[in-house]
């Protein structure tokens, strides 16, 4: 492990833009009047905080924290003042039943309420009540006691579905927190967004160059010199470092992005040029994201210029990063089209099967159309099909967006994935399971969007989308998925989550072209191929059997054939039927053997 | 029921434990002294440059001897009791058994250097070695290494990887000259020095030579120069490790003398792998094979014979790999290091010195017989069935796409190789290759 001077000092560069992209998280001036409020929320959001927002209005604020904490005092009133408003309470239930007879009551919605006042917020009230009772018409009670307590039911739906209604659930209070600190932020940052992009990704890209481009230096082959004796690469301190910031960073991301306002401000130029709007904690996410394949991706070129297999599949993923992921659909918005990532095939891209994604796609014309279509096809037609001819590494290690990350930012972290058999047995069960409940979740939401009908088998179809979109779409694969990288190696969700890998996996395990070859009996045993294996195959187990390995889980990225320093293994797509086939036997005294 | 008592956990003592688990329920027991458990000794050189640790070169886990019923004692063998068919071990104990595997493996050669003991000499078979090895080279900037062969290149490999300056002693005119043709023994001899190699080829190791406290301070070269260094790797080869049994009534010669079915003269004892030495050796062959892919089949072989009935070892077509540096290196049947009488050979090399073939084909039949490829990958099941029956170098030449083995999307050289073999064997016309772009692969 030789390393320059020059590559000091761009680790040096590259660890002072790391250092000031966190810090930026720490500059902190937050100011917001009255008329950029209006502007920034629409006319009704307006009118329903305007009452409330005077202690927020022209006060500066140093702390991030503080202006949020105040922030949500205000949304809060609102809501509270929409509840004590407009909820009906137990006076108005009793008020609306008076017109009924004592006794022996056959219901009509039509007489409940009407003897509400004819105001705004009664109206409101015997509208709802009407609506939410119109199943009960015709039904008999004994007495206004029993009535009663049916209603007292509805009563509490109503009431509970006010802030959803009026005012702002939690989904609403999310958004408007964001966009109120992003409107209120008037740090530095605002001034010289362009400034601050430079100091730290430019400056990182710069640096992570220095570090990389020298390894040119060496000369071609296998270099994994002092992979497991390097605090970061073998589960040492720096690798843990690492973890710990990654995860802090998908927290942050997906549950408090108001809090990470100046980098979403910091990328706004080049938002603005892409998509002609601002940026959004996506579109700052989706750039990192991309300049990590790109960045990581000049250090596969490097590392592996020796094998035309890995500078094309890495060639591959970054440009369907750069373009199906990243370009296409920040254009599509300038466009005014439904933006689509044109790649992401379901149920890894699990949101596709949702009522507003189809609304929407069937609501913006031909191209909206289109991309239905062609989602579908993607998930019915191309994956067995191109699956059975090539793999699942088509997808997984040439096209796929998580893929693509594992194979570039993850490639340092790829042999700390576990190998054992246990592993192995509850990697089956997970990914499996994930591939389960996603098709559940998404029979689910189908359901709901044809009939209606909110609830499947007893289950409330919303409440099973949310919990799967928060368990596997955010901690699964972002939070675990890449925060794991350096502990438990670069294709932790690849391997134990993601329900498209499962649905691949089956494919290639049963009707596929593809295998790994063992050539002969020239394996020596050393383990480097299962070592370095990201997906914790136990790739050896077969080549000293000189069988081939024909496994689910294998995205083919062919590292596993580069680094055994016998040329044992091979990746090819042949006759199907002769997969497992054991190979010509190579000693007279070939034997079936043991487990 | 049946104890089958193996010495050596190596790839020859494991093979067979695993292959008598297979084909009996008998009592297997192996004793090792080396390491609890069996490792990979091949990867020695990946544990050192930090590509993997220990537990990375174990081949299987820990939990299978267990449940395969292969009882592990990590003990040292000190003597054995042919006539009462018992084993003492060094920590006290007696083991009595039924039939008796030998498969203790090689020893370093030292050659009665001045000096060869001292602190910083060190050789490379064991993990001991290993943990030599790794405590005299931290934090030194000089070594040498004495050893022209396939260890020797793994070593200073290894010494390189840490940015050691390492001069490499080599016997022969050209590296690894006793087993690779001129032409290869060249083309890896140019690779390793690109590599800031200092390699001395015709230079033999006279002395070490030592400071006060028995370290190691410089060599002296049969040339009579003196270099500096901090460390000495001593790489000249291994010999059958036959000191447990060497004064009994075992017949040795250099190693444990066998019969083909690899039985001694004792019955129901037997030797394989490393420690093994033929009496009547297979033709083309020598008497003492010290590589893992025959320790293996003899693992294989052995385990038959105490099964069922006596296997012949076999071994099929010569075949074995290696690498040196970045450079990949396999051969299949018989090219000698200097070209035999009967035989024509053909010599490919890529411009860039970091391919070559090497056919080795019959002058009069034409048929093949073995070849060295660098930087290529051939298809050994291929190759093997060449092999084995009697195949024209023509068909060789003709079909060398179909036994390529590199990764997909590589160059391909098929063309150029047989144009060149149609220029120096015009009367034996191949007929040209197509040459197949990136669209024939995918
Ligand atoms: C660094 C290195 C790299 C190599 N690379 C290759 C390669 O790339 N390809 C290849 O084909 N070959 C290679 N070889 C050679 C190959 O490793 C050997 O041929 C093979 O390991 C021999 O296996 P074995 O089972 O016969 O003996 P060993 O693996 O040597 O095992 C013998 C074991 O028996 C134990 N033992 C001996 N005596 C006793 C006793 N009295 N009591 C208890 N235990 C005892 C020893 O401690 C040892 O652990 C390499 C060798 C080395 C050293
Ligand atoms: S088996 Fe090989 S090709 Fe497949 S995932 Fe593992 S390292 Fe990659
Ligand atoms: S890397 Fe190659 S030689 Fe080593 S165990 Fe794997 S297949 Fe065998």
């Amino acid at each position: 492990m030789r390393t320059l001077l020059i590559q000091k000092a761009g680790m040096s560069l590259f660890i002072l833009a790391c250092t000031l992209l966190a810090a930026m998280l720490f500059i902190n001036k937050y100011e917001i009047s009255r008329s950029q409020l209006e502007t920034v929320l629409s006319p009704q959001d307006y009118s329903k905080v305007s009452n409330f927002i005077s202690p927020i209005i022209n006060h500066e604020y140093t702390s991030s924290i503080s202006f949020n904490a105040d922030l949500e005092k205000v949304l809060d009133s609102a809501n509270q003042n929409i509840q004590s408003t407009f909820s009906i309470s137990n006076a108005d239930l009793e008020h609306s039943i008076a017109s009924f007879p004592n006794e022996n009551i056959t219901f009509n919605n039509e007489i409940l309420a009407s003897n509400f006042a004819n105001d705004s917020i009664y109206n409101y009230k015997k509208d709802k009540l009407r609506t939410y009772t119109s199943w009960m018409n015709g039904k008999t009670y004994e007495n206004k006691k029993v009535l009663k307590e049916e209603l007292q039911g509805t009563t509490k739906s109503i009431n509970g579905s006010l802030n959803s209604h009026l005012g702002f659930d939690n989904y609403k209070l999310n958004t408007l927190k964001l966009s109120i600190t992003r409107a209120a932020n008037s740090t530095p940052i605002k001034d010289s967004p362009l400034l601050w992009l430079g100091l730290t990704i430019g400056l990182g890209i710069f640096a992570a160059m220095l570090y990389i481009l020298p390894k040119l230096s060496q000369l071609p082959g296998i270099k994994n010199d002092g992979v497991f004796q390097s605090a970061h690469t073998s589960r040492g301190w720096i690798g843990y470092s690492i973890g710990v910031m990654l995860i802090l960073f998908y927290v942050l991301l997906y549950w408090y992005p108001e809090y990470m306002t100046n980098w979403m401000i910091m990328v706004d130029p080049v938002s603005q040029v892409l998509n002609g709007g601002p940026a959004s904690q996506w579109f700052f996410y989706g750039l990192l994201y991309t300049i990590a394949i790109i960045v990581m991706g000049i250090r596969m070129f490097i590392k592996y210029r020796h094998s035309q297999y890995h500078i094309i599949r890495t060639s591959s993923v970054m440009f369907f990063q750069t373009s199906f992921a990243f370009l296409i659909p920040e254009i599509l918005i300038l466009l005014n089209q439904p933006s689509m990532d044109l790649k992401n095939i379901w149920p890894l891209n699990y949101t596709f099967f949702f009522d507003y994604n189809i609304q929407n796609l069937i609501n913006s014309g031909g191209l909206g159309l289109f991309m239905l279509v062609w989602g579908i096809i993607l998930v019915l037609v191309a994956v067995p099909v191109i699956t059975y001819f090539y793999g699942k590494r088509w997808y997984c290690s040439w096209v796929c967006g998580c893929g693509g990350l594992a194979e570039t930012l993850g490639d340092p972290y790829r042999q700390l994935s576990d190998k054992s058999l246990k592993s192995w047995k509850i990697e089956r069960w997970m990914v499996h399971a994930v591939l389960a409940f996603a098709i559940m979740m998404t029979t689910g939401t189908l359901y709901t969007y044809f009939t209606g009908s909110g609830s499947l088998l007893g289950l409330d179809t919303y409440y099973i989308r949310s919990v799967y979109g928060f368990l596997i779409g955010s901690v699964f694969a972002g939070v675990v998925g890449v925060g794991f990288y350096p502990v438990m190696g670069s294709r932790v969700w690849c391997r134990f989550g993601c329900p498209l890998a499962a649905y691949l996996g089956i494919i290639q395990r049963f009707k596929s072209k593809f295998r790994i070859t063992t050539n002969g009996g020239q394996c020596i045993s050393c383990g480097n191929c299962s070592t370095y294996c990201e997906m914790g195959i136990d790739v050896r187990w077969y080549a000293q059997r000189e069988q081939n390995i024909v496994r689910a889980s294998c995205v083919g990225c062919g590292v596993c054939a580069s680094v055994c320093p016998r040329g044992v293994l091979k990746l090819e797509n042949d006759d199907p039927d002769n997969r497992f086939e054991k190979p010509i036997r190579i000693s007279n005294s070939k034997i079936e053997v043991l487990n | 029921m049946k104890h089958v008592v193996i010495i050596g956990n190596g790839i020859s003592g494991i093979t067979a434990a695993r292959h008598i688990r297979k084909a009996s329920n008998f009592k297997i027991t192996v004793i090792s002294a080396e390491s609890e458990h069996f490792w990979s000794r091949t990867a020695l050189m990946y544990i050192y440059m930090g590509h993997m640790k220990y537990e990375h070169t174990k081949p299987y886990e820990d939990w299978f001897w267990k449940k395969n019923k292969i009882e592990l004692m990590h003990d040292y063998v000190s003597s054995i009791n042919f006539k009462e068919k018992k084993l003492r071990l060094a920590k006290g104990e007696n083991i009595s058994y039924d039939s008796l595997v030998l498969a203790t493996g090689s020893k370093p050669n030292k050659f009665n250097w001045p000096g060869q003991d001292a602190k910083g000499v060190c050789t490379m078979v064991s993990l001991q070695d290993l943990e030599n090895i790794q405590k005299y080279t931290t934090n030194i900037s000089k070594a040498v290494v004495v050893g022209g062969g396939l260890i020797g290149v793994e070593m200073a490999e290894m010494l390189h990887s840490k940015s050691i300056k390492t001069t490499f002693l080599v016997r022969e005119e050209k590296f690894w000259r006793n087993t690779l043709p001129y032409q290869e023994a060249d083309l890896v001899g140019r690779h390793i020095s690109k590599h800031q190699i200092d390699l001395r080829l015709s230079t033999e190791l006279k002395e070490i030579v030592t400071d006060d406290r028995e370290q190691v301070k410089a060599v002296i070269t049969s040339s009579g120069e003196t270099i500096e260094c901090e460390f000495v790797g001593i790489t000249t080869g291994v010999h059958p490790n036959i000191e447990l049994v060497k004064d009994s009534a075992l017949s040795t010669n250099k190693g444990i003398l066998v019969n083909q079915f690899l039985q001694t003269n004792i019955p129901d004892v037997y030797a394989i792998g490393d420690c093994a030495e033929q009496i009547e050796p297979i033709a083309n062959r020598p008497s003492i094979e010290q590589v893992w892919y025959t320790g293996k089949i003899m693992g294989e072989t052995v385990a038959q014979t105490i099964c069922r009935s006596p296997k012949a070892y076999q071994p099929g077509p010569w075949y074995n790999s290696a690498k040196f540096f970045d450079i990949e290196y396999q051969t299949y049947g018989h090219v000698p290091h200097i070209a035999q009488p009967h035989e024509n050979r053909f010599y490919w090399e890529h411009p860039s010195g970091n391919k070559a073939m090497h056919f080795c084909f019959h002058h009069k039949t034409n048929a093949f017989l073995g070849v060295n490829t660098f930087g290529i990958r051939l298809r050994h099941n291929l190759l093997d069935s060449w092999l084995r029956k009697p195949t024209s170098i023509q068909q060789v030449i003709e079909n060398l796409k179909a036994a390529n083995f590199d990764p997909e999307f590589f160059a391909s050289y098929e063309k150029e190789i047989t144009e060149q073999f149609n220029q120096q064997y015009p009367e034996l016309k191949v007929k040209p290759h197509k040459r197949k772009r990136i669209a024939g692969i995918f």
